[in-house]
């Protein structure tokens, strides 16, 4: 059973970095990064360093995630009045 | 046809690479140093008792210390970047976000005040309290209950700057104890707690104002 979800998770976790990369759309490149570091901080949990995870959450999809989404909505702000 | 030739050797190098990668990896030797021993043998006098605290804060300290000094380092080439700016006006946002970040943020520095007293003893610690508690900021800067900031007031340096001044000030004290950050067994975990403290805090500071500094360009 822990097979079969690790080896989900490691599937996920690759089409999900393709995703993030190959998505024309930038919100949902931004959205698809997120999910990414919610899935890694699972895999960091799996690979029996739940401290490594926690940072990945709050850090890498959390903080990171923020961040770019904001810097998306200053892109489209400044293209509407451009 | 010459599209064709190139998705070949891509490919072939690409196999090629995988195959020399996998046959590198399957032929590693066991590893020449295993320091797990040591770690659990040398716990009893670091003052914690989760390994990850320990050779995070007592071990390694000054790993950490640098740590902190490339993060407040970072925050500082953005203040020299952005410069002073106004603060841009906050926009409340819908009013049901608002009353789920007043019902979050406390849950949040419960849950940053429990990882940073849990780092003793299992996984959890400054780094991601402090996370926790930018993130709250973070939130309440996004539903438009606090404002960002325009320029740092003395408050507020003294706050980024103090995790690092107190590891600094705790590694001089202890200089006369023969090497950089050795602490004394009896005191080390008090020493740990300390500097933890101090950490949380301005990493907290640190993290958010990655965010409250930058985003006040947003209306500009």
């Amino acid at each position: 059973m822990t097979f079969v979800f690790d080896l989900l998770l490691a599937l996920s976790l690759l089409w999900s970095a393709w995703r993030t990369l190959a998505t024309p759309r930038l919100d949902r490149a931004i959205v698809l990064f997120i999910i990414f570091g919610l899935l890694m901080s699972l895999a960091w949990a799996r690979l029996a360093a739940p401290d490594i995870g926690l940072a990945e959450a709050a850090i890498g999809a959390g903080l990171t995630g923020a961040l770019l989404l904001d810097a998306y909505g200053v892109l489209l702000r400044r293209r509407g009045t451009a | 046809m010459k599209r064709y030739s190139l998705v070949v050797l891509v490919l072939s190098l690409a196999s090629a690479f995988v195959f020399f990668l996998g046959r590198a990896m399957l032929e590693l030797g066991p590893t020449a140093i295993d320091l797990r021993a040591p770690v659990a043998a040398h716990l009893a006098e670091s003052g914690v008792t989760h390994p990850v605290t320990a050779v995070l804060l007592n071990y390694r300290g000054y790993d950490t210390l640098l740590e902190i000094a490339v993060l407040l380092l970072a925050l500082l080439a953005i203040l020299a970047v952005v410069g002073e700016a106004p603060a841009s006006p906050t926009r409340a946002a819908h009013p049901v976000l608002q009353a789920l970040g007043r019902l979050a943020v406390p849950l949040m520095v419960v849950v940053a005040v429990y990882l940073l007293w849990a780092g003793a003893f299992r996984p959890g610690g400054a780094f991601q309290a402090g996370a926790v508690l930018a993130a709250a900021a973070v939130l309440l800067h996004l539903v438009g209950l606090l404002p960002g900031w325009s320029k740092p007031r003395l408050g507020l340096r003294f706050g980024l700057a103090a995790g690092f001044a107190l590891f600094l000030a705790v590694a001089a004290g202890l200089l006369t104890q023969g090497s950089l950050l050795q602490y004394p067994p009896a005191a080390a975990g008090v020493l740990i707690l300390l500097i933890e403290s101090g950490l949380t805090v301005s990493l907290a500071l640190i993290l958010a104002g990655l965010f409250l500094l930058l985003s006040r360009e947003a209306e500009a």
